[in-house]
């Protein structure tokens, strides 16, 4: 039991002894401790609240055109050429390949609408009105039946003060205008790539076509695969089947991919941010062997008093690398405390959002920070313990 | 007394000093037999704590043999010789040297700690240090609140708790007033009755007087 060992019983008294120093020393582990648990906290949140964001679309597979489309400001008509546009035969090409998933294509552009006094820029999808039914939820009201009405985004019904009812005029005075009535609200969807509704205006595409035209010719086409495992194989089939040529027609990506992407990402950052916060552990480092470097120097008689009665080298390797590890557990230990107040102040500003902060992924970085903590202590003690132990007995003796 | 218990056999020490080497030990020859009382005296830088530290195997001679129970410490490594100090040889100094950080009754049992690797349970460190004059009130005071003839007491038990057959001693008196000293040196003396070898190192020739024999050591020679 490393708590009766003799050697361990001397270096907490050591530290006991040299308590202002000691605690001085600690200091520096423990902000660094602080900084790098904090950091990795807020490093997971962000990616957990990203991921719990995006996850809800990772069963799609988006198909767009290789030329681009989609999304362009202004007149959709004269944008849309065969390079930039899905066509009809290629959506059932798509079609062919997912067998019985189903497959939604659909029209988007960027439009000005009017709400009473107040003008603004949305996205506009235009989609079958079966499809809508497939991809997404109404919160308040109805789907679309028929040719006429929008669903619109809670989001957008926040910042204009719409519900079911209110009506919105789309496109602008030079290529005239068109009112619409919002006969449901959307389902808040959150940040999902193939999609992003929550501020958007979904019309029906027989509406969408009438106001931008492009008919048979889509912007996306999206691709919901009820088995997962499948995604690759089916994403393989498109590519086989549309991307004959030289050039690729389309580009075919799950939304899995770009998730893993983007966490990917997160990850690098939050390793990159612990990493610079990880500067201040060394900077305890130093001062760890600084310190040890210092009881070395003060207790070269006491070792050499030590060896002379028959202590063995070893074993004074072993009372200063305690030692070391008494001020990095003490250290960490503080500084994982003082991580839970730190990492959830830090996760509350940067993510603005701590129901992940409990969870084990992202708890399990004061651990992680606390063990680097204690491992670069006991690194920094090495080198002092292994000067103690090959100090000459005689010459320690002397020493005053 | 039975045979020799150390045994050198032209022993040298040099130092190499940037200076130049340094002779401290020439060509030292000397038996020792178990159970003797053996005063090393000589002026100071003579040789004689060189010569007490290589019988006590804090050293190696440069040349020569040097045999301790029978062993030769030139062929031995440092863990060996770490032991050989631990179990056959106590060490009293001058200055004590007590482990400040530990109690009296620590300091004793330390030794004992490290052969046995476990606590003293047969009670063998506190009639040690009673046996040496220090009570139970003072047995678990720190060195510091101790005074200078109570530490070398606890020296003495320290160096007796593995029951070692050769009992070192450097300047044992040399801090300590007149009465003190006579009560350590009697205390060895008594040890020695007991069939303990004494070797000592002292310029103090009374406190020679107590040994059976003296040797006088001169410019790393026994003269």
């Amino acid at each position: 039991m490393i708590f009766d060992d003799i050697f361990f019983v001397l270096s907490v008294r050591n530290v006991r002894l040299h308590f202002l120093r000691s605690v001085l020393a600690a200091v520096g582990i423990i902000i660094g401790v602080v900084a790098i648990a904090s950091m990795g906290i807020m490093g997971t949140n962000l990616t957990v609240a990203v991921t719990e964001e995006l996850s809800s679309s990772g069963n799609v597979i988006m198909v767009t055109p290789a030329g681009g489309g989609g999304g362009d400001f202004g007149d959709h008509s004269q944008s849309a050429t065969s390079d930039n546009v899905i066509t009809d035969r290629q959506v059932k090409d798509i079609e062919k390949v997912s067998g019985t998933n189903a497959v939604i294509p659909l029209h988007s552009t960027a439009d000005q609408i009017e709400v009473g006094s107040k003008q603004g820029w949305v996205t506009i999808y235009g989609l079958d009105t079966d499809d809508m039914r497939v991809q997404l939820n109404v919160e308040e009201g109805k789907f679309i039946s028929g040719t006429s009405g929008a669903l619109i985004g809670p989001l957008l019904a926040e910042d204009y003060e719409l519900k079911t009812g209110s009506r919105i005029k789309i496109g602008d005075d030079e290529d005239g205008r068109k009112t619409i009535r919002v006969v449901g609200v959307l389902e808040e969807r959150g940040m999902s790539m193939e999609m992003y509704t929550d501020s958007a205006i979904v019309v029906s595409e027989n509406w969408y076509t009438d106001q931008y035209g492009g008919e048979n010719e889509y912007d996306q086409v999206n691709v919901i695969v009820e088995n997962l495992d499948k995604i690759e194989e089916i994403k393989e089939g498109i590519d086989r089947k549309l991307n004959k040529g030289r050039d690729d027609e389309v580009n075919v990506i799950d939304s899995g991919s770009i998730l893993e992407m983007i966490t990917n990402t997160l990850s690098t950052i939050t390793v990159f941010v612990s990493g610079i916060a990880g500067i201040s552990l060394l900077v305890a480092a130093v001062s760890i062997f600084n310190v040890m470097m210092m009881s070395v120097t003060e207790r070269i008689k006491e070792i050499g008093i030590l060896r002379s009665i028959g202590t063995r080298k070893a074993w004074v390797r072993r009372m200063f690398i305690y030692e070391a590890f008494i001020l990095g557990f003490v250290g960490s230990a503080l500084g994982g405390l003082l991580s839970l107040a730190g990492g959830y102040v830090l996760v509350l500003m940067m993510v603005q959002d701590t129901q992940y902060f409990f969870s084990f992924q992202s708890l399990i970085n004061i651990p992680y920070a606390m063990g680097i903590g204690i491992i670069i202590c006991v690194v920094s003690g090495v080198y002092p313990a292994w000067k103690a132990s090959n100090l000459d007995p005689i010459e320690a003796l002397a020493n005053e | 007394m039975s045979g020799p218990v150390i045994e050198l056999v032209d022993v040298s020490k040099v130092y190499s000093l940037p200076s130049g080497d340094v002779v401290a030990l020439d060509n030292v020859s000397l038996v020792i037999e178990e159970g003797d009382f053996v005063a090393i005296m000589g002026p100071s830088g003579s040789g004689k704590s060189t010569l007490l530290n290589q019988i006590g195997s804090l050293d190696v001679p440069t040349s020569g043999d040097l045999y301790v129970t029978g062993r030769n410490i030139r062929e031995m490594d440092d863990d060996e010789l770490t032991d050989l100090r631990r179990d056959e040889i106590g060490y009293i100094f001058q200055k004590f040297n007590l482990i400040p950080l530990l109690t009296a009754y620590e300091n004793v049992e330390y030794p004992y700690l490290l052969k046995h690797k476990k606590t003293d349970r047969t009670g063998r460190v506190t009639s040690l240090l009673k046996e040496v004059g220090i009570d139970e009130s003072r047995m678990y005071h720190t060195p510091n609140e101790l005074s200078g003839g109570q530490q070398q007491r606890v020296a003495i038990a320290r160096a007796l708790v593995n029951e070692p057959g050769i009992l070192l001693c450097d300047e044992p008196t040399g801090n300590l007033d007149t009465k003190t000293s006579r009560q350590i040196m009697e205390m060895l003396a008594h040890l020695n009755s007991g069939g303990m070898t004494v070797i000592m190192v002292t310029h103090d020739p009374n406190i020679a007087d107590y040994a059976r024999r003296t040797i006088t050591i001169s410019d790393g020679r026994i003269v």
